[in-house]
């Protein structure tokens, strides 16, 4: 059903058609095209913006394949399918003829490329969607006009330009040339298709473009670069973030079999935003000698200014600032003395840990620099901010910098950062050669751009009849903005904005504070960023206070919600960052919130009889300006170990293209919840991470995954704008968790990992 | 010189002997089908057969597969039409898809013993192949559909 293998179809012969002649970009904001859509989104206001242009992004061979440029990064959400999907079913191309291309990092040419955020089908729907209908009439004119008969006589369908009149038929490849002469129409007399005509977008019944490929070992991630000449490397980075090399001495390296060179790589003052670590490099003809070698090397470093970075007193730092009045981020009525009326004030605390992304693949790539010219190939989610750091590493222009982007093996925002491409661009510099630098699983661990450890701390006032009148929470966390800027220590508005300022309930007085926290090494965001403490911390405060007032959760849950109305949040909120869409298109709704409870509460029967030793939690979170509630089932046996019966999922992401894909990123967002929910944590000790592999820093295996996973989405008409797929799942999922382990046990979890805490229980 | 079969081909090697199979296979011969993920037997990425049995490749040195048949995800089947794989299509099985390499090894060597085995014994035999984006379920259900055509 999913194999869309198109090997019967010739690939030979040059392409041609439409992507020939040089395009004219077309980098107009989505905003001002009022006409074709229903709302308006943040596309305009990132790098680059979109472009609707199909001769940039479509391409016809006389064979009638049709090409179709991927711009975003495939790290497994299913954007490589799913945009050129979206051309495809407007322009009216068979999938089956469609063959997707990936484009280098070019943002002028393209739009932006930046994948992350969960923003490529909320930005890029609409682009794609003119594109495809762009060449559709362009193909349609070029009918018309072999046949001399008037445009509106002539029909695009199925690969094929129909004479209605006489039935006479041209098929896309015949087209090509004639299609691509034609003026690329205006995109305010665009006619795109009735949602009720779609082939392919909201079906879902198509498979990943690379399954064939994935399931033969053909796929190209990263790791599987190989360049005539190519050396590989693996380097020594400082133990401690900030340190560097002293001194070295290579010779038992250099006598290790396959070793050919030993070098010092620069590194840069910490922060250096996504600048290399420096260190010592062991260039090999092989992975394995490189590896070796290097456990040869003797290195003595000085460990810098973070060398006492340690978590366990760290911890008390973050939870004693939690303790105190911090910079108020948001303040509704008066907290104070709404608390000191309170009845019942309920004090929850929790901690979350440092994470490490540890992407399957771990950071990798391959470079080759000669003749004042840079190329690389890359499992990289930010291609063109590659491209301007790789420029400006080596003191060179753009243009002559080429990034080609591989398939990712993975990325949850660690791809993002491209400091091990820099590497790998120095290095081929240094040795004058191609070099693949491999980054080992425990220079993953060791270096990651680790995801931020926090302190929540929540008090909620309650009345006498147990309504919730005051609330007031204090997160502390080191700040991404800390790897861009030396001593930054409050969240930005992009993280404030994930869960704290914007939360949604509908209670008197609310006030949210920042107090600050010093950062001891690189933070970074990590999928979902600061939604994971935000939507534990507040999803497990209303269990709790269900708990305290011997309310039911999700009761509880809609009570604090409120009805459904557009959330104000107030007007104390600083640079409200919503996403970084428009309030206007994507305002907090607390309808659509109440609607997703309501409805996983329906479809996974919430309030069913478990048996004994098992019990139910739910958390609802608004993320990426979608909406998630999830319903865990957990069963926790005498020894304190887990099960997990059943998980249901309702996911209301605005309008949808692929379900199908929607649904994978959901299912697996559930399984890398448990993960961090059970496992999760990067300590640190003597500045150095202690955590080394999959051995301590665990994953969730598929013998601990839910037996079932449901997922429900929301339907929406084409109006309701798109909002995002790939981060939203994983927030609810451990708060949901926790509280199932409580129904379960009695136990409540405030603090992450779960660990060793159900043993005691 | 180590001889070795890998894919029904004649292979040597005369470098260091304790260089990880993996290293050999994806940058010595270029079949770069077979993924590293961590090196020490933990994740299942760098699976392939030995003698048709599933082994790590990370953690099986050359000199331990002198004179062995080896297979790899580009061998199992000439048209990639092996059941494992064709049930991974079905299910679309993958996310970013770095892991599948490794799953589907073990899926297939699993079969091979046990050709019915249970949901338990599935979960059990794949709970040595970690995969970060959680496609756990598919998974299952792929292993199942190959054994049973269902
Ligand atoms: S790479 Fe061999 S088990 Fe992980
Ligand atoms: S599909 Fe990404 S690691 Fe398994």
């Amino acid at each position: 059903m999913f194999d869309n293998r198109i090997e019967n179809v010739s690939r030979r012969g040059v392409l041609r058609g439409l992507g020939v002649t040089a395009g004219l970009v077309l980098a107009v904001p989505v905003m001002s095209r009022r006409g074709m859509a229903a709302y308006s989104t943040g596309a305009d206001k990132m790098p680059h913006g979109t472009v609707n242009d199909p001769k940039v992004f479509v391409s016809i061979a006389p064979d009638g394949v049709v090409t179709i440029i991927a711009a975003r990064s495939e790290m497994g959400t299913g954007v490589r399918t799913s945009l050129p999907m979206i051309v495809a079913d407007e322009m009216e191309a068979n999938w089956e003829m469609v063959k997707v291309q990936q484009a280098p990092g070019d943002e002028v040419k393209y739009g932006n490329q930046d994948t992350d955020g969960s923003r490529s089908t909320r930005h890029f729907l609409i682009p794609m969607r003119q594109i495809g209908a762009s060449a559709r009439t362009m193909l349609e004119a070029a009918a018309a006009k072999r046949w001399n008969v008037p445009v509106s006589e002539v029909k695009a369908a199925h690969h094929e330009v129909i004479h209605v009149g006489s039935g006479q038929k041209l098929g896309y490849g015949d087209l090509a040339d004639d299609a691509a002469a034609q003026p690329v129409p205006d995109v305010a007399t665009l006619r795109l298709k009735d949602p009720k005509d779609f082939r392919y977008m909201g079906k879902g019944q198509i498979g990943i473009v690379d399954l064939h490929d994935i399931t033969t070992g053909r796929a190209m991630y990263g790791i599987d670069t190989r360049l005539p000449g190519m050396k590989y490397a693996v380097i020594a980075r400082p133990p401690v973030t900030g340190g560097k090399v002293v001194s070295f001495d290579p010779s038992d390296a250099l006598k290790v079999s396959g070793v050919e060179q030993v070098i010092q790589v620069q590194g840069w003052p910490w922060p250096s935003k996504f600048q290399p670590l420096g260190g010592v490099a062991v260039i090999a003809r092989n992975t394995g000698a490189a590896i070796k070698g290097r456990d040869a090397l003797k290195i003595v470093w000085d460990d810098g200014p973070n060398a006492s970075y340690d978590s366990v007193a760290y911890r008390k730092e973050l939870e004693d600032a939690s303790r105190k009045p911090g910079e108020v981020v948001r303040n509704n009525g008066d907290v104070d003395s709404a608390m000191k009326s309170a009845a019942k004030v309920i004090v929850g605390e929790y901690y979350l840990p440092h994470l490490a992304h540890a992407s399957m693949e771990t950071p990798v790539a391959t470079a080759q620099v000669a003749d004042g010219k840079a190329e690389v190939w890359a499992p990289v989610q930010s291609p063109q901010g590659t491209r301007d750091d790789i420029a400006k590493t080596l003191g060179i222009s753009p243009e002559n910098v080429t990034v080609n982007v591989t398939l990712l093996g993975g990325g949850f925002g660690r791809k993002s950062k491209c400091d091990f491409v820099l590497e790998a661009v120095l290095l081929s510099k240094a040795v004058g050669a191609p070099v693949k630098v491999q980054w080992t699983r425990e220079d993953d661990i060791h270096n990651d751009f680790v995801h931020t450890v926090s302190a929540e701390r929540i008090e909620a006032g309650l009345d006498k009849s147990g309504k919730v009148i005051a609330w007031r929470h204090r997160s502390v966390a080191p700040t991404i903005m800390s790897t861009f800027a030396a001593g930054a220590k409050h969240q930005a508005p992009f993280e404030l904005g994930m869960g704290l300022v914007d939360l949604p309930f509908d209670i008197p007085n609310i006030r949210c504070e920042n107090p600050e926290a010093a950062a001891y090494t690189r933070i970074g965001w990590f999928r979902s960023v600061s939604n994971i403490p935000r939507a534990f911390a507040v999803q497990t405060m209303v269990a709790e206070i269900a708990h305290a007032t011997g309310r039911d959760q999700k009761e509880m849950l809609l009570e604090l919600i409120g009805p459904a109305r557009i959330v104000d949040i107030g007007p104390t909120v600083k640079d409200f960052w919503d996403y970084g869409e428009p309030v206007g298109s994507y305002p907090i709704d607390a309808g659509r919130l109440r609607r997703v409870v309501e409805l996983v509460a329906e479809r996974g029967q919430w309030g069913r009889q478990v048996p004994k030793g098992h019990g139910l939690g739910i958390a609802v979170h608004r993320s990426f300006v979608s909406y998630i509630a999830t319903i865990v089932e957990v069963a926790v046996d005498g020894k304190g170990k887990l099960t997990i019966p059943r998980v249901d999922t309702a996911i209301d992401c605005g309008t949808f293209v692929n379900p199908e894909r929607i649904q994978s990123q959901v299912e697996g967002a559930a399984i890398m919840g448990l993960s961090l929910a059970k496992y999760g944590e990067i300590t640190f000790k003597n500045g150095r991470v202690v955590q080394k592999n999959f051995d301590d820093f665990k994953l969730a295996r598929i013998d601990e995954g839910p037996m079932v996973t449901n997922i429900h989405i929301m339907p929406n008409g084409p109006d309701v704008p798109p909002s995002g797929a790939g981060e939203p799942g994983l927030p609810p999922f451990a708060p949901a968790l926790c509280n199932a382990i409580f129904a379960a046990t009695g136990k409540r979890i405030r603090s992450l990992p779960i660990g060793k805490q159900l043993q005691s229980a | 010189m180590i001889t070795l079969v890998v894919n029904g081909r004649e292979q040597h090697w005369d470098g260091d002997p304790s260089l990880p199979l993996l290293w050999f296979i994806r940058d010595e011969m270029g079949l770069t089908g077979t993924k590293f993920g961590c090196g020490h037997g933990f994740c299942g990425s760098c699976t392939v057969h030995l003698e048709g049995i599933a082994v790590r490749s990370c953690s099986t040195t050359l000199a331990e597969a002198a004179g062995k048949r080896i297979t790899t995800i580009e061998g199992l089947d000439p048209a990639g039409n092996h059941p494992v794989q064709k049930a991974w299509r079905e299910v679309n099985v993958p996310q970013c898809g770095y892991c599948q390499s490794g799953q589907i090894m073990q899926a297939s060597s699993l079969i091979a013993r046990n050709p019915h085995p249970s949901h338990e014994e599935i979960r059990e035999a794949m709970a040595g192949n970690i995969c970060r984006c959680g496609c756990y379920q598919r998974i299952e259900t792929a292993v199942h559909l190959a054994t049973t055509g269902a």
